[in-house]
């Protein structure tokens, strides 16, 4: 069957996307598009990249060295997933070395669950099993991304989440099944992340109007994102014991779920720049970025020096050791 | 150097593209490769390819109109009703 010849016709690549057709780094893309594919993109390899300072900061302080090397191991699949999502920004026209610099800037953004301070090993739970709960509900319907490159390494992706997710739900087991101080550990985190949980899919701003979905880009909208978050997760939070801290939060007869209006303007300065974690993990990020130059440099440079040290060409000698 | 990963699920299966990777050479294009596609045991062979090499053809142009040899360019609708039909009227003489 002949393809249907979307090239330079802005009208027919939105009907083709809208139709379910997904498009490759090759074809035309209209400038919109481009421009909101990067931005949506960038942000979800932000936030990869982001999402394992909060982590990072309990490896040390991991309660068992089974925990450390599960931590280790998240925080390795993280950082992959950055490496493959920025490399799929390079090839939609911008190169990675500026995504960082607009990360460290403060001018592009990243996901607001990760501007809040990890106090316990019980926040370390409730983020590996409920926010990356969140997080594979948008990451799954991504799955279906009008651009295909991206939707591809999604599949990645995905499956590794869930590793995280049965990782986390591990990590909360443990803990309920405890000491009291243990389960109060896991209750006063989840009373902490819950806000942040339920603005974390964003304003119920209709699919319709929401510009990332009219390109089907994303292929859900917000509210139906975290009607699907509560229907998956409340019951196996309830389940525990565990109390969730919304007196309104109910399940209601047409099946849909009530809550307390989440509070977006945190949600607004949070992202924007003003969480309370914000400026120290961005410092710390371009403190290493800074730090890791050379390993960019020294890899990515045309491989000249790495071939030439290969073929025992004119690689510096090391000084040798003075003996005393 | 950009470089375009297929990876073989199990045995018997075709390669799939799985993403891309820059790497200066086949080497750190390997060990990248190993840890992105394979760490957890979960591809028994990948195909590293430099996206440069790569010949494309994606335009297939189709100018001649050859639907006859393509299921799409029969529509035996009509006709096989206009032969059931046929056939009843026969019988019925």
């Amino acid at each position: 069957m002949a393809a249907i010849d979307i090239s330079h016709d802005e009208q027919a690549f939105l009907e083709y996307v809208q139709g379910g057709g997904q498009v490759e780094t090759t074809d035309w893309l209209p400038e919109d598009y481009r421009v909101k594919l990067v931005k949506f993109i960038e942000m979800h390899g932000n936030s990869e990249l982001m999402g394992v300072l909060p982590e990072r900061e309990w490896i040390l302080r991991a309660p068992t060295l089974q925990r450390k090397l599960a931590l280790t191991a998240k925080v390795q699949d993280e950082v992959g997933h950055a490496q493959l999502i920025y490399r799929v920004v390079e090839d939609l026209g911008k190169p990675r070395e500026r995504c960082l610099a607009d990360l460290v800037s403060g001018k592009a953004k990243f996901h607001n669950v990760f501007h809040y301070p990890t106090r316990t090993w019980g926040d370390v739970g409730v983020i590996a099993w409920l926010v990356d709960a969140a997080a594979i509900i948008s990451q799954k319907a991504l799955l279906k991304c009008s651009y295909a490159p991206y939707a591809r390494i999604m599949k990645k992706i995905c499956w590794e989440e869930s590793f995280h997710i049965l990782h986390g739900r591990d990590v909360i087991l443990a803990m309920v099944t405890g000491t009291p101080g243990q389960f109060e550990l896991v209750q006063e985190a989840l009373n902490r992340w819950w806000g942040p949980l339920m603005q974390f899919h964003g304003n119920p701003i209709a699919a319709e109007d929401d510009p990332m979905y009219l390109w089907r880009i994303k292929s859900q909208g917000n509210e139906e994102a975290r009607q699907q978050f509560l229907d998956g997760y409340v019951p196996q939070i309830l389940e525990l014991g565990l109390t969730v801290p919304d007196p309104k939060l109910r399940k209601r007869d047409d099946g849909v779920w009530g809550y307390t209006e989440p509070d977006w303007a945190e949600l607004k300065s949070v992202v924007t720049g003003h969480g309370p974690r914000t400026a120290e993990r961005l410092a710390l990020r371009a403190r290493f970025i800074a730090q890791e130059q050379w390993v960019r440099d020294a890899v990515l440079s045309d491989g000249r020096r790495l071939d030439g040290a290969r073929q025992g060409a004119e690689v510096p000698a090391l000084p040798a050791p003075e003996r005393g | 150097m950009i470089w375009e990963i297929f990876r073989r699920d199990r045995k018997g299966q075709p390669f799939e593209h799985a993403g891309s990777l820059e790497a200066p050479d086949a080497d750190f294009a390997e060990a990248w490769a190993r840890e992105q596609y394979g760490r957890r045991g979960e591809s028994v062979a990948l195909w590293l390819v430099p996206r440069d090499t790569v010949h494309v053809v994606g335009d297939w142009a189709d100018e001649f109109d050859l639907k006859y040899r393509r299921v799409d360019g029969y529509s035996i609708k009509a006709r096989l009703k206009e032969a059931r039909e046929r056939h009843r009227l026969d019988g019925a003489a």
